[in-house]
């Protein structure tokens, strides 16, 4: 019986949330502070042939205008290993490095003034002359020449692909049923709503830095290689991050341009991009073709999946997505062929954006599922079961854990699913036409190496630090939770710090990792202080504890008690006075277990959605979704509903909304703005039930926490253009599903 | 933003005077456009004659002249007091439910009713300085004519210019054949009709209206009419609110029984002004209101609709909206 | 203090926690005046966990750094403006920029940071703040045009240690994940309810001739109406959860149990697919 974990937690961090007290990058008080404010490229390729600066100097207030010509140089090349999510072919774009230009809206200037208003005047005043190519931008032209690229995911998830299973092609060959077909999903922007931003200063030789990251101990690690100072000497601070769903994964240009204009100018720097230069700034989620063949018998057994992709990457690095290799994990299929190809644009390079690959990819395989289904005339759960994995397809591996057949059947009852009519254009609500759609979704059960500190105080509290990310979902308050499970504190005494690269080390905030690694370090922290709790209490020849065994003790509201006999029982405060110390401190590293290995580990969801489509004006309308989600252990009921819910909210987006436009001719985004990009807003989203399937996965670590970050968006998109389909009869494979589409 | 002078009107007479001795300054009222322009280098006014404290608020019914019996609202009232009046609530509920389909209410709490008219096209091209855009910069080109033009112009476009205006307050007034009191550099003050107030780009699409340098806009009119009954503004989006139009249509119907007596019809989102559906009023007058004769109209207008290579769905697109937009109306405009 | 608003407000986990806090917790706890529940919640977040971020970080030499009080008048500012207002109850005379905008007035000069930039430009609403009763955009209104005028930011909520009643529903409905946009999303909340008292219409009211009287609020109408405050967490249903709490004075079930307990919906479109042939459609 636990008395904190799986249960509804409000946010630790709620009152400093609502009341404005939470501090984010740039709105830490600096005293001294000069602003920066950056001029972008207007082409898309070529080189800078001059830049004029002359004018912007002479304003009022204006400390300097650095260029390539004048930038410091740092040591990028070092800097550039210590990036994890770097792609293996290519070199990163590193601004004001030199005179070339990569892609539209790149940054070639930073101007520094004494205010803000200063800065962006001046900026509007550098004078660029540039060569100019013609550049290429959409993967329909640079398409045919895409090749494959290494895989730039983390070893983590890398290591789960392996070779071609079966012969797909000719399986498909000879396969009675066959569905063929391509689907498209545009360019699309993370745009949390807090824009990248930086406050540099240095004391010292020293570096501290407010960051927009999600990775401090990256960011911590890249700037002293770039700076050439010791890592020591950088410090991290990023207490709250205003979203980011990976756009500040990798180090984005704030960060090393801040220091390098602060350490320029003696004075701290701070740095805020605007809306439409973080469009081209921070990544965003590539452009993708793709094709699904898929070949079943007349019962809907899949004997073929050939699953081909086409993605963007830059011009400069060849970024990949493979993130997990779905279409083989998804189904027991024994002929599965992938391939992966990237095309080289004159664009920035993409970058990981929530659920990166997997979404992608769950809405080719999926509608294509949907598609087999409605040639078979079987019901698209019932396809599902058919081809249930009931190991992990590659390997063979039995599952750590996987409630997806029940979360099927949950989801399916919650819905109403068995009250659907197939038939297209057959359920109708008054004038609109009601369809209903499911889909699967799955994502991998990740664990990284995470380090931890706790110290319990003799005043009967605890701090414990790590130099983890919240960007919100709610990490403060579950490794909280945590903390004082395993500590046998209760939660108001147990303070949890993050975002601090002096703190012990941490993985970036990504994957849906953090909690199966913060919280197996937190773990691993606790029983080693109640370990030396018992030895302290023990040292003391009277203690009661001393033939104990550690199932006869219990930990629990800051006292160590015999559970047969609570009487016998000392606090903690007690054990750490009577020992004549202030605090005991554990700094724990925990790592994935072996024991992984030998199992498949994954997350899945089962998820439905109800559109309600005009049938005038193509408008769709998402009036439900259900969602099942079997993803180990739930730890915060609260904030996991809360991240679910977020998940289904970019389904939305991404099936109705989302589409970052280029106009080729010049290779430049168009609408770079919250204004033309459209993300959901409230009146978009309606009611979204979110449930969990609890599993029971003592193999992926103690917690039996598999993550939820990602899987609650993966099958959304399909399953509203499944959706979609059944209200209106049309297949929409190319999203977003806007109204002209639908007329 | 350029660095500018701040200033303050305290009579109109000083506005406009204000706005005559510097050529370069412009008034500012709500700021939600303007401000946004500056920042990104689109507006450069060297000077800023902040007329919001003058009074030209006001809502009330007209007492003489040629309006006798309508509504006039005050330049500087905000579209959320205008939208909620109850002269305008009764009398003109089109122009209610424009005025709210338009941006959100923190925009609708700052933005003036004058200010709306006045707002600046939403085309992309024009927003980013580093594109070509001859409203912009004029002699630069037009991005939008070949480029991406999904939300671009169907009527009334020229080859320098694609842009529609963003509103939808301005849609409705069209329709109700309002009139814009505009006072001039020496205290004259003249009397705009609606359709005439925003002009079609033409070779100069650097204008979006028929203002001149120091003119301000004091007052709109709205006549008074029978529609307040049989009225309806339909606005069509890519996601439920907060976003331009697509097509928006204005709807307003006086019957006799069935038939129709008098029409009105205004389409946003199609053109560089606010588009009055003259073919369609025309075709309906005398007709059963039904969907039929909606229909049959909206594709008389449609007719000379010249779409570009990305807007081609709001030829059909607009049919319907109209036809809904008729059909609601006919309902006694109310929403499901 | 009402045991009973107490009770409600807190979910089942909480209120069994809340009834293990010791006795001298519970005493703290309870002996403030003002809601047991936001007390509650408040000292949750206080001891629990990073609250303040000024106090949350345990490295003093970089806090040393961070200066609350580093508000001064920059030089290089341009066309330079005297502006005299109230914020949050208290007069404050400012220097500023003409091109200096309410928010970053807020941000940069008054180390006022809860109101947030996210777009700058109108589009996000992140910076709501409330002027002379209205909510409005800072990043779209001049600082030189508030002369005179009153202004609440989300830092003016709350009565001391007491939270505003909005500020609390939006923790126990958890109406936000990452927390940038909240202070926008609530005060935009905060003056919807006088919109709604005085019967203001939206676009999706029915029927806008109706005479202006106090509404109470459909859940479509409180989407509609915040539908200028984007929340990219997409935290959006539990949004309208704490308002239409607030709003309608009663307890609210959280609303992730909502959808799938949509039989109601689910037979209306039997009935309506019976009823009905499909075959006139347009699509």
């Amino acid at each position: 019986m636990t008395k904190y974990l799986g249960k509804e937690m409000s946010r630790v961090d709620g009152a400093a949330k609502v009341t404005g007290a939470a501090k984010y990058a740039a709105e830490f008080q600096v005293n001294n502070l000069a602003h920066g404010f950056l001029v972008m490229s207007t082409v898309a390729k070529g080189r800078i042939t001059a830049i004029d600066t002359k004018e912007a100097e002479q304003q009022t207030g204006v400390i300097r205008v650095f260029t390539h010509l004048n930038a410091p140089k740092l040591a990028f090349a070092a800097a550039k290993t210590i990036d994890p999510l770097a792609p293996p072919d290519g070199q990163p774009f590193h601004a004001l490095t030199g005179d070339k230009i990569y892609f539209s809206n790149q940054p070639i200037a930073l101007v520094v003034a004494e205010t803000y208003e200063g800065a962006r005047y001046a900026s509007r005043l550098v004078k660029v002359s540039y060569q100019e190519e013609k550049p290429v931008t959409d993967i329909e032209n640079s398409g045919a020449k895409a090749y494959a690229a290494k895989s730039s995911d983390p070893p983590a998830i890398a290591e789960q692909k392996i070779n071609p299973r079966g012969d797909a092609s000719r399986a498909f060959r000879s396969a009675p049923v066959k569905i063929e077909a391509e689907y498209t999903i545009p360019i699309e922007h993370h745009n949390p709503i807090e824009p990248l931003a930086s406050i540099a200063l240095w004391q010292n030789g020293k570096l501290v830095i407010f960051d927009k990251t999600q990775a401090v101990m990256t960011l911590r690690n890249y700037l002293a290689a770039a700076f050439g100072i010791a890592a020591t000497d950088v410090s991290v601070v990023s207490p709250f991050v205003g979203g980011a769903f990976g756009n500040s994964l990798r180090p984005n240009q704030t960060p090393a341009l801040a220091a390098m204009a602060a350490r320029e100018l003696k004075r701290p720097v701070k740095l805020v991009l605007t809306r439409r230069q973080s469009f081209t700034t921070s990544g965003y989620r590539p452009a993708t073709w793709q094709k699904v063949s898929l070949g079943a018998d007349n019962k809907g057994k899949l004997s073929a999946i050939i699953h081909e992709n086409i993605t963007n990457t830059s011009s400069y690095e060849d970024y990949s997505e493979n993130t997990v290799s779905v279409a083989r994990m998804t189904y027991a299929c024994p002929n599965v062929s992938l391939d992966y190809k990237v095309a080289k644009t004159d664009l920035p390079t993409p970058s990981s954006m929530r659920a990166p690959g997997a979404v992608s990819k769950m809405f080719a395989l999926e509608s294509a599922m949907d598609e087999l289904a409605y040639k078979l005339k079987i019901d698209p759960i019932e396809l599902r079961l058919i081809n249930y994995a009931e190991t992990e397809p590659d390997s063979g591996k039995p599952w750590s854990s996987k409630e997806l057949r029940e979360a099927y059947r949950q989801a399916a009852e919650k819905f109403g699913w068995s009250k659907r009519n197939p038939e297209p254009r057959s359920m109708r609500d008054g004038n609109l036409l009601v369809g209903w759609g499911m889909a699967t979704a799955i994502w991998g059960a990740f664990q990284m190496p995470s380090s931890i500190r706790m110290t319990l105080k003799s005043d009967g509290t605890a701090l414990v630090q790590s130099a983890a990310s919240d960007i919100g979902p709610g990490t403060y308050t579950v490794i909280t939770m945590i903390a004082a499970e395993y500590l046998g504190l209760p939660m108001e005494k147990v303070k949890f710090e993050l975002g601090l690269s002096d703190f012990p080390t941490a993985p970036h905030q990504g994957g849906s990792w953090t909690t199966a690694s913060v919280g197996s370090a937190a773990v691993g922290a606790a029983k080693e202080i109640q370990k030396k709790l018992l030895e302290l209490a023990n040292k003391d020849a009277n203690s009661p504890f001393k033939n104990a065994t550690a199932e006869q003790l219990q930990f629990d509201n800051g006292k160590v008690f015999l559970k047969n006999n609570p009487a016998q029982t000392l606090s903690y405060s007690e054990i750490l006075r009577g020992n004549n110390l202030s605090e005991i401190v554990e700094t724990y590293e925990s790592k994935p277990s072996p024991e992984r290995e030998k199992y498949g580990t994954a997350t899945h969801g089962a998820q439905f959605a109800e559109v309600k489509v005009d049938p005038d004006l193509g408008t769709v309308r998402v009036t439900r979704i259900v969602e099942a989600t079997a993803c180990g252990k739930v730890m915060n009921l609260k904030t996991s509903h809360s991240q679910e819910m977020g998940g289904a909210v970019w389904g939305i987006g991404m099936a109705l909304h989302e589409a970052t436009e280029i106009d080729h001719r010049y290779g430049r985004m168009v609408n770079a703005s919250l204004a033309d990009y459209h993300v959901p807003v409230n009146a978009d989203v309606h009611d979204i039930e979110t449930d969990f399937v609890e599993e029971e996965d003592k193999i992926v670590n103690e917690l039996g926490v598999k993550g939820m970050g990602e899987v609650g968006m993966i099958g959304i998109p399909a399953a509203i253009a499944n959706a979609v389909f059944h209200a209106t009869g049309r297949r929409i494979r190319d999203l977003p599903i806007t109204p002209d589409k639908l007329l | 933003m350029r660095p500018f002078k701040y200033s303050r009107a305290s009579t109109t007479s000083s506005a406009t005077q204000m706005l005559t001795t510097n050529r370069s300054a412009q008034f500012l009222a709500g700021g939600t456009n303007i401000l946004d322009l500056m920042k990104e280098d689109v507006e450069r006014p060297t000077e800023l004659v902040d007329i919001t404290r003058l009074n030209l608020t006001q809502v009330k019914k007209i007492s003489d002249g040629a309006n006798k019996g309508g509504v006039s609202i005050g330049a500087l009232g905000k579209n959320t007091d205008t939208a909620n009046h109850p002269l305008v609530r009764q009398n003109y509920p089109l122009l209610t439910q424009a005025i709210l389909a338009g941006a959100s209410q923190q925009i609708r709490n700052m933005a003036t009713n004058g200010g709306n008219l006045n707002q600046r096209t939403r085309c992309s091209y024009f927003y980013d300085v580093a594109m070509p855009c001859n409203k912009r910069e004029p002699g630069t080109g037009c991005g939008a004519l070949e480029g991406i033009n999904r939300m671009h112009a169907l009527f009334g476009w020229s080859e320098q210019c694609v842009a529609v205006h963003p509103s939808d307050m301005c849609v409705a007034l069209v329709a109700l054949d309002a009139v814009v009191k505009v006072r001039g550099i020496n205290g004259q003050e003249r009397s705009i009709p609606f359709a005439d107030y925003h002009r079609l780009p033409g070779d100069t699409p650097q204008k979006d209206n028929t203002l001149v340098q120091g003119e301000l806009i004091t007052a709109i009119e709205l006549p008074k009419n029978n529609f307040a009954d049989k009225s309806y503004y339909l606005k069509v989006r890519d996601r439920a609110s907060y976003a331009f139009a697509l097509v928006s249509a204005a709807a307003a119907l006086e019957v006799d029984g069935n038939r129709i007596k008098q029409a009105r019809l205004a389409m946003g989102g199609v053109s560089h002004k606010p588009w009055r559906a003259m073919e369609a009023e025309k075709f309906l007058v005398g007709k059963e209101a039904t969907e039929a004769s909606f229909k049959e109209a909206a594709e008389a207008e449609m007719r000379g609709a010249r779409p570009l290579e990305h807007n081609k769905f709001k030829v059909e697109l607009g049919t319907r909206a109209i036809v809904r937009a008729m059909t609601q109306a006919m309902n006694g405009g109310k929403n499901a | 203090m009402n045991e009973e608003i107490e009770e409600t407000d807190l979910t089942a986990d909480e209120r069994e926690l809340l009834a293990e806090l010791t006795a001298e917790d519970a005493a703290n706890a309870l002996s403030v005046s003002g809601d047991a529940r936001r007390q509650f919640l408040k000292q949750m977040s206080v001891a629990g966990g990073a609250v303040l971020a000024a106090q949350m970080l345990d490295a003093p030499t970089i806090f040393a750094l961070s200066n609350e009080a580093a508000v001064y008048q920059a030089a290089g500012t341009e066309n330079a403006l005297k502006v005299v207002m109230k914020i949050n109850g208290a007069e404050k005379s400012l220097s500023v920029d003409s091109r200096m905008t309410l928010l970053d007035a807020l941000r940069e000069r008054l180390a006022l940071t809860g109101s947030k930039k996210g777009c700058d430009h109108g589009q996000c609403g992140a910076c709501t703040v409330i002027v002379d009763g209205q909510r409005v955009l800072s990043c779209l209104t001049l600082a030189a045009t508030c002369e005179g005028k009153s202004v609440t930011t989300v830092e003016g909520l709350a009565k001391g240690d007491d939270l505003h009643q909005m500020q609390a529903a939006f923790i126990k409905h958890d109406g936000f994940q990452c927390g940038y946009c909240t202070p926008g999303q609530i005060c935009s909340a905060v003056a919807l309810m006088n919109e709604a008292k005085n019967g203001e219409a939206s676009y999706v009211t029915a029927d806008v001739r109706s005479k202006a009287r106090a509404l109470q609020l459909s859940d479509d109408e409180i989407r509609e109406r915040m539908s200028g405050n984007i929340c990219r967490c997409g935290a959006y249903p539990n949004i309208v959860a704490a308002i239409r709490e607030v709003h309608s004075g009663r307890d609210v079930a959280q609303t992730w149990q909502f959808a799938g307990d949509g039989s109601q919906a689910i037979f209306d479109v039997k009935e309506q697919t019976q009823k009905e042939s499909a075959t006139d459609a347009t699509v």
